[in-house]
């Protein structure tokens, strides 16, 4: 029997997951941010990462945009296979509780809506929507508000077969090297292995959804992310690339399989301001 | 070193700074970014005059959040400074000396200060909810159609930011970054 849901159940979710996004870092973030300042060496570091937990207590406390740049909404919606919907379309919905969180949250606009005329649509949509059919009769709405200082900073690249694991780590470093303090550091960094490059560049996105602190399950891809981790804290570039030990507050891989020719990487970062939001319909 | 600096920030003044100042800035800085940078530099291709005399100004690249009824601005904090790399000696030109952005610029930028006698300044970016209480008067001036992007004129009440790269062309994070390096 299929759960049937008007697609208008989605405007007072979306509405409501921009707003807390921007206005609240959660818990797990907030605590990173605390043990990077325990771990910080650097003065000018540790000063900066006070500045940001003392900002991000602020943001919530007052219901303020944490970051000004409240990014391009990234939309994830997980749908059961259950759920039949009705009523207006999907995205129009979406795009619905976009536009009346981004007006009423007074949240910055920052969309234009075409990439080489650059008019601003004035209400920060199109969101950016994913969707996945899951088992189930839930609907699960996803929200993370992306900043331009760090999604401009990802790569994509295509490695050879045979460079494996080494090529992977050497490709991230490489990227962390060349962008320094421009996606405001400390970061988290996702990384998409296989796949195709749509695919690729998906599963880095969406690796940035999974809690700091948390590794990959299967162990190679749970080494690496440690591996690369300290790797990336090891190059010095520190809080919004001044300098000190915490560039990187954790590193997300995620692998798909890929065709015989091929192994494609995709970089994704996530800026100190890693906002995120979800709800379960 | 901290230091209190009220602003318009002259190229005598700019020319005491160094890279790692600690300053806290208070008086009128400009908001130019992406857009308005190339708004300006078609007006001046065309001959005609910049909307604003940048003569001893300080450049803020930020796009602020819209203010919430109550409050004189919105969260606001600074962008990537190297998207306007490409502006900095026309800038220089129009007599600007300050910018304030966050981030690593090109070499070429450390190269201009020297040459002009200006300092690139770097707040904390991601830190933009404190910073609203930071700004005590807001006017549009140029380019009100751009939105975040126009030029707006704000009265900062110590804002705190850091020298990043002084008129003698030292820059920060190169000295910084070595020191953390393993």
């Amino acid at each position: 029997m299929a759960r049937v849901l008007n697609t208008e159940v989605l405007v007072p979710v979306l509405e409501r997951l921009v707003k807390k996004a921007c206005y609240e870092l959660n818990d797990n973030v907030m605590c990173a941010l605390r043990a990077a300042y325990d771990v910080e060496e650097s003065p000018i570091g540790k000063e900066t990462i006070k500045v940001l937990i003392e900002n991000g207590e602020f943001a919530k406390k007052e219901q303020l945009p944490c970051c000004h740049d409240t990014g391009a909404a990234v939309v994830y919606l997980e749908i059961g296979q259950d759920v039949a919907w009705e009523g207006k379309p999907l995205k129009e919905q979406i795009n619905e509780g976009v536009r009346q969180g981004y007006d009423k949250g007074y949240l910055r606009k920052s969309m234009v809506a075409d990439p080489l005329e650059r008019v601003n649509t004035g209400d920060n949509t199109p969101a950016i929507v994913h969707t996945e059919i899951v088992p189930g009769d839930k609907v699960t709405v996803h929200v993370m508000p992306k900043g331009g200082g760090s999604e401009n900073m990802g790569a994509f690249k295509v490695l050879l077969p045979g460079d494996g694991v080494q090529g992977v780590k050497d490709f991230v470093l490489e990227t962390v090297k060349r962008v320094g303090g421009n996606p405001c550091p400390p970061y988290i960094i996702g990384v998409g292995v296989g796949g195709t490059m749509d695919h690729c560049a998906w599963m880095a996105k969406k690796a940035l959804f999974r809690p700091i602190g948390e590794r990959h399950a299967k162990p190679l891809y749970a080494e690496m992310e440690e591996d690369i981790l300290k790797a990336v804290n090891d190059t010095g570039v520190g809080p919004l690339g001044m300098g000190g030990r915490v560039t990187a507050l954790d590193v997300h891989i995620d692998y798909y399989p890929v065709h015989i020719t091929a192994l494609p990487v995709a970089i994704n970062f996530a800026c100190n301001s890693a906002r995120q939001a979800s709800e379960t319909i | 070193m901290e230091m209190e600096i009220t602003l318009p920030l002259t190229k005598e003044k700019a020319k005491t700074l160094k890279a790692g100042d600690i300053l806290y800035l208070t008086g009128y800085v400009y908001t130019c970014r992406d857009a308005a940078h190339k708004l300006i530099e078609e007006a001046l291709a065309k001959g005609e005059k910049s909307p604003i005399d940048w003569q001893d100004q300080t450049v803020y690249y930020a796009g602020p959040c819209p203010a919430r009824p109550g409050m004189v601005f919105g969260s606001n904090g600074p962008t990537t400074a190297s998207r306007m790399d490409p502006f900095v000696e026309m800038m220089f030109q129009q007599g600007m000396v300050a910018m304030l952005g966050k981030g690593d610029r090109a070499d070429y930028v450390a190269d201009l200060c020297k040459k002009y006698g200006g300092v690139s300044l770097l707040g904390v970016g991601g830190a933009s909810a404190v910073n609203a209480a930071r700004v005590k008067s807001v006017e549009i001036v140029a380019y009100p159609e751009l939105g975040t992007e126009s030029i707006k004129k704000l009265h900062f009440d110590r804002y705190r930011v850091i020298v990043g790269t002084d008129t003698e062309g030292n820059v920060l994070q190169k000295q910084e970054v070595p020191k953390y390096r393993r």
